[in-house]
């Protein structure tokens, strides 16, 4: 495996790999029903302690 | 027994320290191993002394591990008072060359020491300890490991013990944020790996179904340090009782390997493991929840997803191919977006609050944290843009620019984190006094805007008077003459850190007070009707 074959892994595949994991992410993060979930973890810092 | 086993271990540390120095190949390695020895020896005589018989109630395992907290409280303040001086002591090297005590004490030995000690001493140990208090807490459980807690605090101390010397005596491999030699970095590996199970245990054991965002960002820390440490460290000893290494890397490749290093330090260790603190403390003192979760959430994965690519923008213009260059200024440039985006999360915590910036100068010390995360974030891309870097670069511009963020954004928000903590940790009413907290707060200030803009103007001068051609082609200054024309920003410079160094030497009085347990008599902050803030 040579430095050519892994930049051009890189910058096609592994591009695409790592912008649809992050386009995901931030899909869940907003998906409908993330928010009472989210509100509910922001709690957790204000319980008793 | 108590303690019997870890004496043992420490005595028999201490005497291959001893065989190390007796058959060390080089005189550095020698002086190194002379001090891992005194205080490997100390330290199992100061714990045999301790040894007893375990009684009933040592072995009593419910609640918070706070004593180790405790510590990294006091450690935190001490390696951040001893940071800050070496500091003012190099800035006034700069300003005044006759302070240069060769050869242990010149500025190359001591910059080092400076940036090692406010970074992984001051930061480091803040970190290590508000990880350890926030991650019970969010998790409802006791620290994991039982002593391994101790070991992660006290281990961590021994390696800023031994990178600290390793800089006076001239021990250093010479990489940029990771001074320390080969048997140093192998020291805070063990360390590491240590402080890795010790959290993640933590959360594994936890009560809370979700595990707080807080603690992504300190895992985020601790895994990413954990393989830029290593990465960056890969290199071959001359000798296994030799002080001296060589990296297994070479020119160009070498030069990117250490900014990847650097640059992600900024990243995961001044950026990740500082926004932990953010989102656990600046919700407790406004008692507020977070703005909006969603949007720390996409914080997180935008930083993680951004920032390892930013590094080669420390090579601009160098052997760097282009493209890596133009790669890492763009990722810069985007970053702005999430830093920007987690800025205004933490500020709008106190929408609705804001009354409370009256009243409570540690929110007032939180938001002025917030306020140099993003001026510096929004600093930071615009130097990364190759037309702006090739004016800033390897002037004091870079040099005002990262204490911005690091006096601003790291020590602001490690002073809200230790007025929060003490009086917590240490059962108190209230603070010593909080008008003390306030001087430190606008000392402090003064201190950053003073340091922050001086460097501004000597950066952009050094960029001008380097850059300037007469018409004939020829540079019109000498650099002896553009290091003349600074002088007055040197002293000025120096000035601004005596005033940050003041206001930390108040916290430590009002700290000391505090665990005393004394309440100073003072005129409430505000309005009297809220003499205490809110809590």
């Amino acid at each position: 495996m040579d430095y050519d074959t892994v930049r051009h892994a890189a910058d096609s595949w592994g591009l695409v790999y790592l912008l649809v994991l992050f386009v995901g992410v931030v899909f869940f993060t907003f998906r409908p029903g993330s928010k009472k979930t989210s509100d509910e973890a922001a709690q957790i810092p204000l319980k008793e302690d | 027994m108590k303690y019997l086993t870890e004496t043992i271990l420490l005595a028999v540390a201490a005497f291959i320290a001893l065989l190390g120095a007796a058959f060390s190949k080089d005189s550095l390695f020698q002086a190194h191993a002379w001090i891992l020895f005194f205080v490997l020896a100390a330290s199992a005589i100061f714990l045999m002394r301790k040894v007893k018989p375990a009684a009933a109630d040592d072995t009593r395992s419910d609640g918070y591990m706070d004593e180790v907290v405790r510590y990294g409280t006091i450690a935190t303040m001490f390696w951040g008072i001893v940071g800050f001086l070496v500091g003012v002591i190099i800035a006034a090297q700069l300003a005044f060359p006759e302070l240069n005590i060769e050869p242990w004490f010149n500025f190359g030995r001591m910059r080092p020491l400076h940036t090692s000690a406010v970074i992984f001493a001051f930061g480091g140990n803040a970190l290590i300890c508000t990880s350890f208090y926030i991650v019970q807490r969010t998790s409802q459980a006791r620290l994991f490991g039982g002593n391994l807690g101790w070991f992660v605090f006290w281990g961590y101390q021994l390696f800023i013990v031994l990178a600290a010397t390793g800089y006076l005596l001239g021990v250093t491999q010479s990489r940029e944020y990771a001074e320390p030699e080969w048997y140093v970095d192998i020291w805070l590996t063990v360390v590491w790996v240590a402080y890795l199970i010790v959290f993640v245990g933590t959360i594994v054991r936890r009560k809370e179904p979700h595990i707080y965002v807080a603690n992504w960002f300190f895992l985020s820390f601790i895994v990413t340090v954990a393989m830029l440490h290593l990465v960056n460290n890969l290199s071959l000893p001359v000798s296994l009782l030799g002080a001296k290494s060589y990296s297994a890397f070479a020119g160009v490749q070498d030069a990117l390997t250490q900014w990847w290093y650097g640059h992600n330090a900024v990243g995961f260790f001044l950026t990740a493991g500082f926004l932990g603190m953010m989102y656990y403390f600046v919700p407790k003192q406004a008692n507020r929840p977070v703005y909006s979760y969603r949007l720390s959430i996409v914080h997180f994965w935008s930083l993680i997803f951004l920032y390892i690519w930013a590094g080669p923008h420390h090579l601009h213009y160098t052997a760097l191919p282009d493209w890596a260059q133009t790669l890492g200024m763009v990722f810069s440039v985007m970053l702005w977006m999430p830093s920007w985006g987690g800025m205004i999360n933490g500020l709008m915590t106190l929408s609705g609050a804001w009354d409370k910036l009256r009243t409570d100068p540690i929110i007032r010390m939180m938001v002025i944290s917030i306020a140099f995360y993003g001026m510096s974030t929004f600093e930071g891309p615009m130097m990364s843009i190759k037309a702006v870097n090739s004016l800033s670069h390897y002037t004091d511009w870079t040099i005002g620019h990262v204490h911005s963020g690091a006096l601003g954004w790291n020590g602001m928000i490690t002073f809200g984190a230790l007025y929060f903590l003490v009086p917590r940790l240490w059962n108190r009413e209230r603070l010593y006094s909080l008008r003390m907290v306030n001087w430190h707060l606008w000392l402090a200030t003064l201190g950053i805007v003073v340091y922050a803009s001086v460097m501004w103007v000597s950066g952009i001068t050094q960029g001008l008077m380097w850059r300037e051609y007469d018409d004939q082609g020829y540079l019109v200054y000498s650099f002896a003459e553009s290091v003349a024309a600074l002088y007055p920003y040197y002293v000025l410079r120096t000035f601004a850190g005596l005033l940050y160094l003041s206001g930390a030497l108040l916290m430590a009085y009002n700290i000391y007070k505090t665990i005393r347990g004394d309440v100073r008599e003072e005129a409430p902050m505000g309005a009297p009707a809220q003499a205490v803030p809110a809590e």
